[in-house]
């Protein structure tokens, strides 16, 4: 005999192919089982393109079993491209959180989306515009406590290329500092 | 223990590994592809061999000839290439060459969606060559079954003499699940054991129910090979008193042992009229579906299917006898749920399905058990 459901946060992260939306998914993802003890699947949808076309990533985080291994209905949308925002952004449950990259995504028509600049936060920070991610998963933590702070930061580190560690601790302290903002606002 | 998450298809990888499997073959196809990536980088490790194919045909001709060369062997691929693998998986069941094909399903038919998921391969898998023929199909519903039955999968096929489909689909192949895999020194599989003397050996012999030992060539023991039918030591043949007991032997060779070849997980509740049967990425929304009806109060019970072929007829039959209705979620329009008619009659059955690449929901099973 199985135990009930469990509870589950569902998360869907989704971008330009590219734009790491996938990586993060699967970082976030790591964060939550290897180094959270909570448990969690990962999964993932992209078209054929190499780079463009809209590419999606999902990860769902429990304390007890998953079963469907696929979000139903999203918790929390992070949107980093138009495409995405049209796609995926009317898919957040009732109540939920919807994250929108403010320079990239026009979100008129949900107009309780929290709007960050997410890609230029992340250039500015650290030069390079493909440490978006990171800033976006800063970002979501920082609103959701879906993992801890120090879980994420490991899950990042063990990643991130050789050399590049301070530039993505950097880049998730952005995402963590703009979190704050939001929530004193 | 080392908790690692990890992708579907690389326990499939690495249950290749841990099962003593040194060569591979094949042409990449997605969603099957990192297989073939682990393989190709992990193999040449463990001293075995990896080899890209120019098509699907010739891989799994080579993966036959890696087998009689001695080497357990292993393809990967998704529907189009599986279907173009069909007639040499009839040439390794006519010359009982033990390999594993793995096929990671998407949605055909034809080059269909090559990300999108599927189940659309359960009756290729039995029926996809031609002639009458056992065939043994295992289907994973996690990353950790992805590589346990990997792993059953060569047991089987050496047990057995005869190619084991394992039949993943793109969820499974591609989800990513916190695994913490077994010490591969813990893992046995059948090894062949060759006792007759090189004069004695007959690589085909017939005695009723028996899987007579294939020995290695180049090892001493020789022994003819062909997709035509074939006396004991592999010689064409057409005469009925050699065909007859070929017939009889390879086509009843898994009968006896059928429990140690089906597994299956029960999760059964007493009073239950509506049951659940699935498989693969399918079997867990019906998990997920027998929850939510059991915090309902409905009660529920849950057959999941990890041996798909042979198919599970007494179990299923038992199943029948217990509820009044079985809801048969799937990633096609019903295929599975034809065997399931089969043992319990159409009236029983509900199928609740979907073969435009997403999965089933919980609630349309939900819907489904209510309506």
């Amino acid at each position: 005999m199985s135990g009930g459901l469990a509870p589950r946060t569902e998360i869907r992260l989704a971008g330009e192919g590219g734009q790491g939306m996938i990586l993060a998914g699967i970082i976030l993802a790591e964060a939550a089982t290897i180094y959270g003890g909570q448990n969690a699947v990962q999964s993932q949808s992209y078209g054929p393109e190499a780079r463009g076309g809209a590419s999606k990533s999902e990860v769902v985080i429990s304390p007890g079993e998953i079963d469907h291994p696929e979000v139903l209905q999203p918790d929390v949308v992070v949107a980093l491209s138009q495409e995405a925002f049209r796609k995926f952004g009317g898919s957040v449950k009732p109540g939920g959180l919807l994250i929108v990259d403010a320079d990239k995504v026009d979100s008129g028509s949900a107009p309780n989306a929290i709007r960050l600049p997410i890609t230029k936060l992340a250039f500015e920070t650290t030069g390079k515009v493909i440490t978006a991610n990171t800033v976006a998963l800063g970002v979501l933590v920082g609103l959701t406590g879906v993992v801890a702070r120090p879980a994420l930061e490991k899950a990042i580190l063990a990643r991130a290329p050789r050399g590049t560690e301070e530039m993505n601790q950097k880049a998730l302290e952005a995402g963590f500092a703009a979190a704050e903002q939001v929530k004193n606002s | 223990m080392t908790v690692k998450l990890m992708q579907g298809n690389d326990a499939i990888g690495w249950g290749a590994i841990a099962a003593g499997c040194r060569f591979y073959a094949g042409y990449p196809i997605t969603p099957s592809t990192e297989v073939a990536e682990l393989l190709s980088r992990e193999l040449p490790k463990v001293g075995g061999k990896f080899i890209q194919m120019e098509d699907e045909i010739a891989s799994m001709a080579a993966i036959i000839g890696g087998r009689v060369g001695g080497l357990k062997s292993m393809t990967a691929t998704s529907g189009p290439g599986f279907s173009l693998m069909q007639e040499n998986i009839g040439y390794a069941v006519m010359t009982e060459i033990p390999c594993v094909v793995v096929d990671v399903q998407r949605l055909g038919p034809s080059t269909g969606q090559p990300t999108a998921a599927s189940q659309g391969d359960v009756m290729q898998a039995r029926w996809g060559t031609h002639g009458d023929h056992p065939i043994i199909a295992l289907s994973p519903t996690s990353v950790r079954q992805a590589f346990d039955l990997t792993v059953k999968a060569f047991d089987l096929s050496e047990r057995f003499r005869t190619p084991v489909i394992l039949l993943a689909d793109e969820i499974v192949g591609h989800m990513r699940e916190p695994v913490d895999l077994p010490d591969f020194k813990s893992i046995h599989i059948f090894e062949q054991q060759v006792t007759d003397s090189p004069a004695d050996y007959k690589a085909f012999r017939n005695s009723p129910g028996d899987v007579p030992p294939l020995a290695a060539f180049g090892t001493g023991y020789r022994y003819h090979i062909t997709g035509l039918f074939h006396d004991e030591v592999g010689f064409p043949t057409q005469r009925l008193d050699e065909v007859d007991p070929w017939l009889e032997r390879v086509n009843t060779k898994l009968d006896k042992h059928l429990d140690e070849i089906t597994f299956l997980e029960e999760d059964y509740q007493e009073g239950a009229r509506v049951a659940l049967l699935s498989y693969g990425a399918s079997a867990r929304t019906a998990r997920h579906a027998m929850k939510l009806a059991r915090q309902k109060g409905i009660k529920v019970d849950l057959l999941t299917l990890l041996t798909i072929w042979p198919f599970p007829e007494k179990q299923v039959e038992a199943l029948g006898e217990r509820v009044e209705r079985i809801i048969v979620p799937e990633m096609n329009l019903g295929q599975l749920a034809y065997e399931v008619e089969r043992m319990v009659g159409r009236k029983k059955v509900r199928r609740v399905v979907r073969a435009n690449g997403e999965m089933v929901t919980p609630q349309m099973v939900l819907d489904a058990m209510e309506n």
